[in-house]
Parts: structure tokens; C-alpha cells; sequence
């Protein structure tokens, strides 16, 4: 069986500038004409001002199309983070922030949602020129996402409740929700806008204030979304962003004595070293996002269209760096044979390219230490004698493109189906009865999210009960809004973001007891 | 805003008031006080002669019914004039809707709720929306306020500072409900998935009174869109006005057509014609307890759509020994005359120790006789005319009323001036509780001070009327506070504070006082059906 390939286009926009691109694929003068956005801040973003690190250290962020260095951003350590978070609890216990109304709070935000829309473009190029996103798809949906999910925690803020409570005895109770002090949190490179939000949003409506940490492979957003913030009148200190390294700086947040909670997006793997330093230092209120290796179920009843369509999605969005891509896709024997043709078939209408051209679907891998594990784990996939039928290997000789990957014959203890990916890489396995199905989506470690495609009401029903995941989508896939909580089971993590639920992460619920004497009602 | 007009924004203290101020105590005051009775002292004058009546700055520009988007005639081409009442002269002769003109607004409604898009669009852009709504508000902010003024008396500065811009944040609160109106997942002791949807309920119909025309718009229309229904609203004959321009401003916000309809006109026409409508899915209704018994019949006889209903008060407010007494003073003041007493929750009857009876009733009169009444359109006024000829005349007959059954009239007890409907702020004191003064709600500008002697006799008192709206509490005392914040049986309880009206905090009535909860995540129940939807489930992995 033959397998068509997919279409590499490197192109150039019209409007691009400087910027060297050698590649077979390159402009016909020879002179590539790759775009790059400006970058208007590279320093730390502490109490409202821009500033060098104490060590005046700075590390360069790369263009994932090339490898080449994009801007030199200053890199924070242990000394920027005490500096930041001293800024921190200044603005919560003695400035105006959770003093403010809620509704005096959800005002700012709407403003800051307002200039994130207002400065979408240049945000998602930033996102493009670091982790190498389209940039069409992340103005429509990271920059989309951002400023819903602000919007959505704008009117929330206002609408936090603590209860009165029924007692036993003759007293009056009633809780408190407060918030929980100064934030620290630590954001991957993958969804950096959305995830920036996403986090300071909730932080934002509670009263919370916060330091951010983004992966050192995309920090240009989140220091231009400080900028809007304080545009928007956030006021000094609320939100900081220190640029830099998890071993230094994300460590000196996890470990911080004064930071209340940390929130941590990220590897399973980097989860427990953060939950080990809040632990170790002042017990804070850890929340993890981590890994997913989400199963994707795919009945014999379904459209096999929509299934073929549901599952390159669920694999291939984003070059595959989901937390929440489907990375195993469990296919009913019935249309096994056919999903396989059709799946693969789907590969010729793949564009793998520049980002910032509007007919790319897949821009590359972030940076060379994923496009080398990206290329290790097809290797081992090969080893370990799955089947590859179509991709396997990286495109062009600079950059981190990788060709869309699909394996079959993938058995539950290889390498491939058990470990997070993060890439381009699709596995595909069969599987008989519902049972089995279900037995199957459930041995991982991992408890992020699934999918199930079926028209079968009962079958819907009995899978969306059985997996143990955070999230289920039932014919459909991907589907992330503001109103619907996210996160994890098992060592996916625990906490959710986004939903109401995202708020308790920001509150403390303190009781309030009182007696009362001749209450006519108890 | 000068000084000055901040001071008298404080003074007459509509709660919103304060967080107009954006100064940097731009969370005082409220109904606690602060400083007020200085500032009012130096604007006080000597009141009484009745200059000409300030020109409103704004014009009318819709008199007409809004049905499905349009401003329409009546169906009969009949119209009523609205009044002002500094004066008794005509402002506008608006369109009189009737029975026709209800069914027409009642099938638009129908056609938006049925066909959409409004309720199919998603619960963001519904938000949005009145995001937006509520900045044309803030735009349009002062000549707004003008409108409300001039059709209702009351003074521009308290419409201008605090109902205005309360208006617009009341449609932001509901703005971010829209998308935040969950339904659950119940737990079933069978194999069962049982989910419970929040549904819009359909058209509603929506009966508002004239003492805060917009701000009853707000809290009917505003948790009624947030949920995805249409509405039919009709405003008090006495108040059309300013309804219509707000409504114009939310089509240009982007409302669609159909999905809010105006009908100015009459109770016993309009009004009934929706309450009785075979097509109308929930009636709420604010007004006079007399009223609202009749609405309520007209949906048992016609459709049996559900009914919520404000309606009225006579309200407690007991001031304990321990109370500072200026303080208490001023906060009963305010409880009583703000809005010329024209308040559902007005503290209408004022309990006092008897330990501090006399010293209250001085500083009472004392006060009183600083209220500045007068064109309401003028700086630092407090108190501007009655609504109508009607109310005036209603207020009289209870003053004469309290004469003559033996309380005493400490201070007014007589219209101010000899043009429009102004009344002197009256005090009574020795008010018993079998009077008719301390019975009936009086919505006007009469402070009854009743005497007490312990707290179980005040509660007892205090709840031996037909309402049960609110009650205000002035004491120290943690565990007085305590006690008879649960022993009165009323639907707001404000303690050491009174008329706070936060767009979250639910307000309604206990007993003849009504039922079902405006503002807050309670008000949204009023315009949401529940559905439950329960599947049964095959092997599911847990229950």
C-alpha cells in the first residue's frame, strides 16, 4: 500500500523582513523573506516596570523555523523572583487590588480583554515566532480564548459567594471566601497567550496577585500581555513576569516561603518537583496541569468521515503539542481497515510549513531538544515494531519540522502508547467490545481528557462514566471554553482551570461562628 | 463634580452612590454616614418660595410604543400626557397601549423567543451585548438622568450619581451571568444520568412602578435577557419616558428586534392585557399590594404563567439603646425620606428605645427641618415633588389621618409651596401601633417614631404587620444584631446601614410583601425553567 505525503511549504509573506532562510524551498533570489514580528519587550516585568535581572543575564529565544536567535531576553533567578514576589504581597496585603469591588476588579479586566482584542495580531505573532504556532489559528482561537476567558472572570468577579450554613447547636455560620495571597505561576510554551489568561484571569477576579513564570521557549507574549495589564490599570505589582529557567526561577517560585499557592502547567515529570518544593518550603496550594496521553475511542457506528477528521484534529492541532492531543486512537475492528485508508489518505491535504503562511497547517516543533525527542520516539515506535504508515522523519535541514506520523500495530506497552509524546505522532490501535475499549483508555498513568465517537447513547454514556479523565468529549474533540472546567485525574494533576471551579484555586474558605440566642429557626 | 455635590450625594446616599465617587473613598457612605450633616447645613436655604422651574436639559424624542424594534403608534392612536411634578404640566403626550397593542408586542416577543436569534445565540454574545448597553448608558449618563428627573421628580443628582450609573452596573452584573447559568448533575439511587438544564422561560411580562423607573427596568429586564427570553414591558403611565430611550439605546447595542417591547399605557388596560395574556410564559410585577393580588388572579385565570412580585412595605427600623444617636438620627432620616419617601422599603415605622426616645425625636425634628425640598432639577436639593396629584393627595389624607387619631406632629404635616405635588417632611411622634399611619404603607415623605422598651416587644411589633419587605437594625450589640436579624420576618435585613442595594444582594418581600427575588443569582430562577432530563444508563462504573 502506497501512502501519499504531505506538502512542505516554506513561503514568505509579503510584508517580511530581513532574516536568513537557506533551504531547498527558499525564495528564488535567494534571499529569504521570512517574517518576523517586533519584539517591543525583552526585560522583567516586576511591579510594573521593565527591568534587567540582578545578574543582568540574558538567554535567547529562538525562531523554531530556523533555530535562529529571535531576541535576548533578560533571565531571571532567585534574586529576581524575591524581588518579585516582595512585590507581590506589597500589592496584596497593603495595595488597592483586593481592596477594589469585584465589580471595581471585573472593570480592569474587561479593559485589559478589550487591548488584548485591540493588540491580538502582534500578541499571536509573538506566540508564532516562538513556538512556532500558525499564526492565522492562534489569532482565531489563542487570542479569541484570551480575551473571552477574561471577560468570562471579569463578570465572575462580582458573583463570588460564601454560604450561611445550617448548625446544630444555636449558632450563626457562614464562610468567607478570600483569596489566597500572592500566585505563582508557571505557563509551557504550547498555548502561551492562552494559558496567560487562563491563569491571571481567575487569579485576577479573586483579588489574588501573582508572578508569572513563561517557558523559556515563548516569553514575548507574556511580557507584552504585563504591558497591557498595566495599560488596562492593573496596578503595580499584581502581575509580574519573571523570564527564565525552571531550575532557577520556577524553582524559586515553587520554593518561595512567601508565595501562597503555585500553579503549574506542565510535564508530569516537572509536577512533582514543583509539588516537592511547595512542600518542602511553606506547604502552599499546589495545582497541576501536567501530561495526558488521552485516548481517543472510536466506535464502529460512527461516521467514519468525521471520525477520520476528529482524530487528525485530536492528533495533528498544534504540531501535536497538546497536553489534551488524542494521542491513542482506539479504532473498533469494524472500520478499522477503513479508518486506516482514510486517515492516511488525509496526509496529501497536510501543509507542514512556516507558520505565518496562511496555507500551513503545521509549523515546527519548538526547539531542538522536542524535535529530537519527537524523532527519538518514532524511532523507538519502528524498534518496537509498530507500523509506520506515513511520515517518520524530519522535513528540511533547518528548523524542527517533522513530517505528520502515523503508526498502526501499536501495542499498549510500547513506548509510543504509553508516554507523552508531544508531537506530530499519531498511534493507532484496535479494539473489539466496549470493554475492552474502556479497559484500554484506562491503562495510563495519565487522566487528562478523551474522546468517544459513537452514536450509540449508551455506549456514550457508560464510556463518559468509565474513563478516568478530567475531560470527556463526546463526537467532538478539543472543545476548550471558559465555562468548562479543565484538568486532571491521576498523575494528569488536580486542580481545575477555567469554569467557576478555577476560582476556588485563587480562595480560601474561612468559617465565621457566632452564637445566637432565641433564633426562631435553626 | 464639585465638593459640594459630593457632600449632597452622600447625604441623600443612594448606596450606588458611592461607587460613582471614584475618589479615594470610593467605598464609604452607602447608608453608613459620613459627614453629611455639615454639607448639608451650608446648602440649606431658607426653601419655601417657589421660584420658576429649571429648564431639564434634554429633550424627548420617543413617545411612542417599541414593538418588534419600531416605535409605533398605539393601535387605537389614543395617547396620555405625562406630567411633571414640580409643576402639573404636560412634558409629552405618549402613545397609550392597550389590549391590541399588548398582542402585537406579546407576538414579536413569541417570534424572537420562538424563531431567535436571541436565545440560539451563544450566552457570550448575549453578554456582550449588555457589556455594551451598559457603556451607551454611562454615555448618555447625564442626559438620561435629566429624563428621569423631570418625569419623576426626584432629585437630578441623586438620578444623575447614583441611579444612573447603577442602572449600568446592574446590566454589567447580569452581562457576566449570561454565561455562567449552570444547571447540575443529580445523583439518581437507580441507574440514571440525570442532568437539569436551565432553560429560558419564554416571553416574560414585565409590570414596573414610577419611583425608580430605570432602575425596575434594570432589575426585570436585565436577569430576563441575561437568561435568553423576550420581554414585554410595560412602564407606569406616570414614568414612560425614560424606559424608551434606554430600550432604543439596547437595540443600538445590538439587541434584535422583537426581543424587548415597550408598551406605555395603563394598569387596568396594559397591564392587565399582560398579565392575563394566553401567550405570556412569567409575569413579574412590581407595585402596591392591591395590585399585585389582582395580577396574580389574572394569571391563575388565564395561562398559569408563573408570578413574582415586589410589592409593599411598611418597614421597621429599630434603633437600640446603645445606638450613637446622631447617627441613628441621620440613617432613619435617610431610611424614611430618601426618594421623597417614595420606597417600597421605606423604614416607615421607626422604633426607638425609650431610653433615647426623646433625644431622638429632637434630633429627628432637628434634621427634618434642614431637608432642603425643592425643584429637583436644582443643586443640592433633597427632595423633590410627589409623583402625582394622586400620591399627594394619598399623603395628605394620612398626615390628617395621624392628627386626628393622636400622634404628634413634630414637624410638616403640609404640602410645600403652592404649585406641584411638594410635601414638607413630616415627623410624628407618639405613634401607636394601632394607627393607621403606622398600618399602611403611606409612600411618601412621613416619618412615623414609634416607642419600645425591649427587644422581644420590638420584635413582636415589629412583625405584626401584613408586609415583610425589609427592616433596618441600629445597635453595637453583636448579639442583638444576631437575634433580630433572625427573628424579623422580612426579605432584607440592613444592620448599622439601610437601602444598600448591590446588584448582588437578592431583594423581596416575606408575607403580602411578595415573593420571588430580584438582583442577585436568586433573580435569574425567576426567568429559568428547569428541566430534568434523566437517561437510563447501561453498566455504568459508578452512581
Amino acid at each position: 500500500m502506497e501512502f501519499p505525503s504531505s506538502t512542505f511549504l516554506k513561503s514568505s509573506s509579503p510584508s517580511s523582513i530581513n532574516g536568513q532562510f537557506i533551504d531547498s524551498l527558499c525564495e528564488s533570489d535567494g534571499v529569504s523573506k521570512l517574517k518576523i514580528p517586533e519584539v517591543k519587550f525583552t526585560k522583567l516585568f516586576i511591579n510594573g516596570q521593565f527591568v534587567d535581572s540582578v545578574s543582568g543575564k540574558t538567554f535567547g529565544t529562538r525562531d523554531p523555523r530556523t533555530g535562529d536567535v529571535v531576541a535576548e531576553v533578560a533571565e531571571g533567578d532567585k534574586e529576581d523572583v524575591d524581588i518579585a514576589v516582595k512585590a507581590a504581597r506589597e500589592a496584596f496585603d497593603h495595595g488597592k487590588w483586593p481592596r477594589m469591588s469585584g465589580f471595581d476588579r471585573g472593570r480592569v479586566i474587561l479593559k485589559f480583554a478589550d487591548l488584548i482584542e485591540q493588540h491580538g495580531e502582534e500578541i499571536a505573532m509573538l506566540d508564532s515566532i516562538d513556538s512556532g504556532k500558525l499564526v492565522n489559528l492562534t489569532k482565531a482561537f489563542d487570542i479569541q480564548f484570551a480575551t473571552n476567558c477574561l471577560r468570562y472572570y471579569a463578570g465572575a468577579a462580582d458573583k463570588i459567594h460564601g454560604e450561611t450554613l445550617k448548625c446544630t447547636g444555636e449558632f450563626q455560620a457562614y464562610t468567607l471566601k478570600e483569596p489566597v495571597g500572592v500566585v505563582g505561576h508557571i505557563i509551557p510554551w504550547n498555548f502561551p497567550t492562552v494559558l496567560f489568561a487562563a491563569k491571571a484571569a481567575p487569579t485576577l477576579a479573586t483579588g489574588c496577585t501573582m508572578i508569572f513564570k513563561p517557558a523559556e521557549q515563548s516569553p514575548l507574549s507574556a511580557l507584552y500581555l504585563a504591558y497591557l495589564a498595566k495599560e488596562a490599570g492593573i496596578p503595580d505589582g499584581v502581575i509580574n513576569v519573571i523570564t527564565g529557567y525552571g531550575p532557577t526561577a520556577g524553582a524559586a517560585i515553587s520554593s518561595h516561603m512567601d508565595v501562597d499557592a503555585v500553579s503549574f502547567t506542565g510535564s508530569t515529570e516537572v509536577g512533582k518537583l514543583v509539588m516537592g518544593a511547595a512542600a518542602a518550603s511553606n506547604l502552599k496550594t499546589v495545582s497541576l496541569e501536567l501530561g495526558g496521553k488521552c485516548p481517543l475511542v472510536i466506535f464502529n457506528d460512527v461516521d467514519i468521515n468525521m471520525a477520520v477528521q476528529t482524530a487528525w484534529q485530536a492528533v495533528f492541532f498544534n504540531k501535536g503539542e497538546v497536553c489534551i492531543a488524542g494521542s491513542r486512537i482506539y479504532v473498533q475492528e469494524g472500520i478499522y481497515d477503513e479508518f486506516l485508508k482514510k486517515v492516511t489518505d488525509n496526509v496529501k491535504n497536510w501543509v507542514v510549513g512556516d507558520p505565518f503562511d496562511p496555507q500551513v497547517h503545521q509549523g515546527p516543533q519548538v526547539d531542538k531538544e522536542q524535535f529530537d525527542k519527537v524523532l527519538r520516539y518514532i524511532e523507538s515506535g519502528k524498534r518496537e515494531g509498530a507500523t509506520l504508515l506515513t511520515g517518520g522523519k524530519a522535513i528540511g535541514e533547518k528548523g524542527y519540522y517533522i513530517e505528520p506520523t502515523i503508526f498502526t500495530d501499536v501495542k499498549e506497552d510500547m513506548l509510543i502508547a504509553q508516554d507523552e509524546i508531544f508531537g506530530p505522532v499519531m498511534s493507532i490501535m484496535k479494539f473489539k467490545t466496549i470493554e475492552e475499549a474502556i479497559e484500554k483508555a484506562n491503562n495510563t498513568k495519565y487522566g487528562l481528557a478523551a474522546g468517544i465517537l459513537t452514536n450509540d447513547l449508551n455506549t456514550a454514556n457508560r464510556v463518559s462514566r468509565s474513563i478516568r479523565a478530567g475531560g470527556i468529549w463526546v463526537n467532538c474533540y478539543l472543545i476548550t471554553e471558559s465555562s468548562i472546567p479543565f484538568g486532571g485525574y491521576k498523575m494528569s494533576g488536580f486542580g481545575m482551570d477555567s469554569g467557576l471551579q478555577a476560582l476556588e484555586k485563587y480562595l480560601k474558605v474561612k468559617s465565621v461562628i457566632t452564637p445566637i440566642y432565641n433564633s426562631p429557626w435553626l | 463634580m464639585s465638593a459640594a455635590a459630593r457632600r449632597i450625594a452622600s447625604s441623600i446616599s443612594c448606596p450606588s452612590i458611592s461607587t460613582v465617587l471614584r475618589s479615594s473613598s470610593s467605598f464609604t457612605l452607602g447608608g453608613r454616614i459620613a459627614g453629611v450633616s455639615s454639607g448639608i447645613q451650608r446648602l440649606s436655604t431658607a426653601a419655601a418660595a417657589l421660584e420658576e422651574p429649571i429648564t431639564p436639559p434634554v429633550q424627548v424624542n420617543y413617545t411612542k410604543l417599541l414593538i418588534n424594534g419600531q416605535f409605533v403608534d398605539s393601535a387605537s392612536g389614543k395617547t396620555f400626557p405625562t406630567l411633571d411634578p414640580r409643576t402639573a404640566e404636560v412634558i409629552a403626550h405618549v402613545a397609550e397601549g392597550d389590549a391590541e397593542d399588548v398582542d402585537r408586542a406579546v407576538a414579536a416577543a413569541r417570534k424572537a423567543f420562538d424563531e431567535g436569534p436571541w436565545p440560539k445565540m451563544s450566552a457570550y454574545e448575549r453578554s456582550r451585548i449588555l457589556y455594551r448597553f451598559a457603556d451607551l448608558i454611562e454615555k448618555h449618563n447625564d442626559e438620561i438622568a435629566a429624563l428621569e428627573t423631570w418625569d419623576n421628580g426626584k432629585p437630578y443628582e441623586q438620578a444623575a450619581l447614583g441611579e444612573i450609573p447603577m442602572f449600568a452596573r446592574l446590566f454589567r452584573y447580569y452581562a457576566g451571568w449570561a454565561d455562567k447559568i449552570h444547571g447540575m448533575i443529580v445523583p439518581a439511587d437507580t441507574p440514571h444520568h440525570v442532568q437539569v438544564l436551565h432553560e429560558p422561560i419564554g416571553v416574560a411580562g414585565q409590570i414596573i412602578p414610577w419611583n425608580f423607573p430605570l432602575l425596575m427596568f434594570a432589575w426585570k429586564v436585565g436577569p430576563a435577557l441575561a437568561c435568553g427570553n423576550s420581554v414585554v414591558l410595560k412602564t407606569a403611565e406616570q414614568t414612560p419616558l425614560s424606559a424608551l430611550v434606554v430600550a432604543k439605546l439596547l437595540h443600538e447595542a445590538g439587541l434584535p428586534d422583537g426581543v424587548l417591547n415597550v408598551v406605555s399605557g395603563y394598569g387596568p388596560t396594559a397591564g392587565a392585557a399582560i398579565a392575563s395574556h394566553m401567550d405570556v410564559d412569567k409575569l413579574a410585577f412590581t407595585g402596591s399590594t392591591a395590585t399585585g393580588k389582582i395580577v396574580q388572579e389574572m394569571a391563575a385565570r388565564s395561562n398559569l404563567k408563573p408570578v413574582t412580585l415586589e410589592l409593599g412595605g411598611k418597614s421597621p427600623m429599630i434603633i437600640m439603646d446603645d445606638a450613637d444617636i446622631d447617627k441613628a438620627v441621620e440613617l432613619a432620616h435617610f431610611a424614611l425620606f430618601f426618594n421623597q419617601g417614595q420606597c417600597c422599603c421605606a423604614g416607615s415605622r421607626t422604633f426607638v428605645h425609650e431610653r433615647i426616645y426623646d433625644e431622638f425625636v429632637e434630633k429627628a425634628k432637628a434634621r427634618v427641618l434642614k431637608r432642603v425640598v425643592g425643584d429637583p432639577f436644582k443643586k443640592g436639593v433633597e427632595q423633590g415633588p410627589q409623583i402625582d396629584e394622586e400620591q399627594f393627595n394619598k399623603i395628605l389624607h394620612f398626615i390628617k389621618s395621624g392628627i386626628e387619631g393622636g400622634a404628634t406632629l413634630v414637624a410638616g404635616g403640609e404640602r410645600h409651596g403652592d404649585r406641584g405635588y411638594f410635601i414638607k417632611p413630616t415627623i410624628f411622634s407618639d405613634v401607636k401601633d394601632g394607627m393607621e399611619i403606622a398600618k399602611h404603607e403611606i409612600f411618601g415623605p412621613v416619618q412615623s417614631i414609634l416607642k419600645f422598651s425591649d427587644l422581644n416587644e420590638v420584635i413582636k411589633r415589629s412583625n405584626a404587620s401584613q408586609y415583610g419587605l425589609a427592616a433596618g437594625v441600629f445597635t453595637q450589640n453583636l448579639d442583638t444584631a444576631n437575634t433580630l436579624m433572625r427573628a424579623l420576618r422580612v426579605g432584607t435585613i440592613w444592620i448599622n446601614s439601610f437601602d444598600i442595594f448591590d446588584a448582588a444582594i437578592p431583594f423581596g418581600g416575606y408575607k403580602m410583601s411578595g415573593y420571588g427575588r430580584e438582583k442577585g443569582i436568586d433573580s435569574l430562577k425567576n426567568y429559568l425553567q428547569i428541566k430534568s432530563v434523566v437517561t437510563h444508563l447501561k453498566n455504568p462504573a459508578w452512581l
